[in-house]
């Protein structure tokens, strides 16, 4: 039995963000899938393991963590010598940069994309009304960070170093959501946007993950 | 070492109040709000043209958080130990406490923004937006509560970067008539007591007192 395991729903960004983080490290794990639907996650077991009652939690021996990026940040320092390498190692000049990435990610990007996600892709799917002023405005502003990663990506192959990080990885779910949906065009109109997206959603960690919610 | 930023901003607090803990030596450059920071120059050091910016050498860094934290490790001999140091398992329980950008943050900013920036700019406040963030933010401080029963700080026994990126917003609320949120939760109510007492918070404070 893997001495690490994932509590989530693969349906779930956060939970996304820690098993694309997983497959790329090549570490085992075992998946407890959780019933949303059926409310699992608001239950006194599952908040007994995240009290703030989202998905996923997350287990290593006795570590119990949740928060995605606080789970990814562990896995990734935990795991340096095994698989991808996902972190900055050197000075912690050099390690600020992918801390400033992840931060972008977590305070600019995340919010405009999942309220976007959350209206274009998930609202559909569960039978619900897009609310269609949202979406106009969310669009533009995630548009406005898009132009900021567009220069940034014009002068670095990846957004925290010429690599594959944490920083990029974080990104997948919601611009995963993104592709299925009109706002897509955001993502396509912009060409350094456009070919860091096509790469890095052509990760094959990442299509393991994308897998899992085909089972 | 430079911080551009403004005294009033929540965000330059969060990096002015983990300078002081470390005490480290700084040069701070005032940053005009009425647009000072969507100005060509500013966009140079932060193209997302927010407060606060920092430099030290050639190292520019922007997002108060990924800046706190880079001086907490660089100067990690000086001043206030902010972070966890140990194990990987050691340091991710401070990493936990420290995603207080996706709980407390929202909910709190948007409190901060209704009962504290539009009064002092003479704007109407949204009771419904009040209402809202208020029962948000009651369930996160209701989360709070039980850790604190745990634990004396958020990650540990003593004061991290955890705790020191929650107080502008709490010096804000503290200041409004959501503070009830807050003194209805005794182990909360305590940690609030203890964290806005420090030396180096009172610092940051006077740094406003001196722009009025």
């Amino acid at each position: 039995m893997a001495a690490i395991k994932v509590h989530g729903s693969p349906l779930s960004t956060a939970t996304q963000r820690v098993l694309a983080c997983l497959y790329e490290k090549g570490v085992d794990f075992q998946f407890v899938s959780i019933n949303m639907a059926a409310g699992e996650h608001k239950s006194d077991n599952f908040l007994a393991l995240n009290p703030f009652g989202q998905v996923p939690a997350f287990e290593d021996g006795d570590l119990k963590l949740f928060e995605s990026r606080a789970i990814t940040h562990y896995v990734a320092h935990e795991y340096a010598d095994k698989g991808t390498q996902l972190l900055i190692p050197g000075s912690n000049k050099e390690a600020a940069v992918l801390t400033l990435w992840q931060e972008v990610e977590a305070q600019q990007f995340n919010s405009p994309s999942s309220t976007l996600a959350w209206e274009l892709f998930y609202k559909p799917f569960f039978g619900t009304a897009t609310d269609a002023a949202k979406v106009e405005e969310n669009e533009t502003k995630l548009g406005k960070v898009l132009d900021v990663y567009e220069t940034r990506l014009s002068q670095s192959r990846y957004l925290a170093s010429d690599y594959f990080t944490l920083a990029d990885l974080y990104h997948l779910p919601n611009i995963q959501c993104l592709l299925a949906t009109s706002a897509k065009k955001l993502l396509e109109s912009r060409p350094h946007v456009n070919a860091w997206v096509k790469e890095i959603t052509a990760r094959p960690a990442w299509s393991k993950v994308l897998a899992m919610q085909k089972q | 070492m430079e911080v551009h930023g403004n005294p009033f901003s929540t965000s330059t607090q969060r990096v002015l109040a983990c300078l002081y803990e470390k005490d480290v030596e700084f040069q701070f450059v005032n940053v005009d709000m009425a647009g000072e920071h969507k100005s060509e120059n500013f966009l140079l050091l932060n193209p997302f043209g927010q407060v606060p910016a920092f430099e030290e050498g050639d190292l520019k860094l922007f997002e108060s958080r990924a800046i706190t934290q880079y001086i907490s490790q660089e100067y990690n001999d000086k001043g206030t130990q902010l972070l966890l140091p140990g194990s990987n398992k050691t340091m991710a329980v401070l990493q936990l406490w420290k995603e207080e950008a996706h709980h407390f943050n929202p909910p709190s900013t948007k409190l901060v923004f209704e009962l504290h920036y539009k009064p002092f700019f003479g704007m109407a406040t949204d009771a419904a937006v009040v209402e809202e963030s208020e029962a948000e933010l009651a369930k996160v401080l209701d989360v709070y509560e039980a850790r604190l029963a745990e634990s004396k700080y958020l990650a540990c026994d003593h004061f991290t970067l955890a705790d020191l990126h929650h107080l502008p917003n709490i010096q804000y609320l503290m200041g409004s008539s959501a503070k009830k949120l807050f003194d209805s939760r005794p182990h909360v109510s305590a940690w609030v007591a203890v964290i806005t007492a420090r030396p180096a918070w009172s610092r940051v404070l006077d740094m406003q007192k001196q722009k009025l």
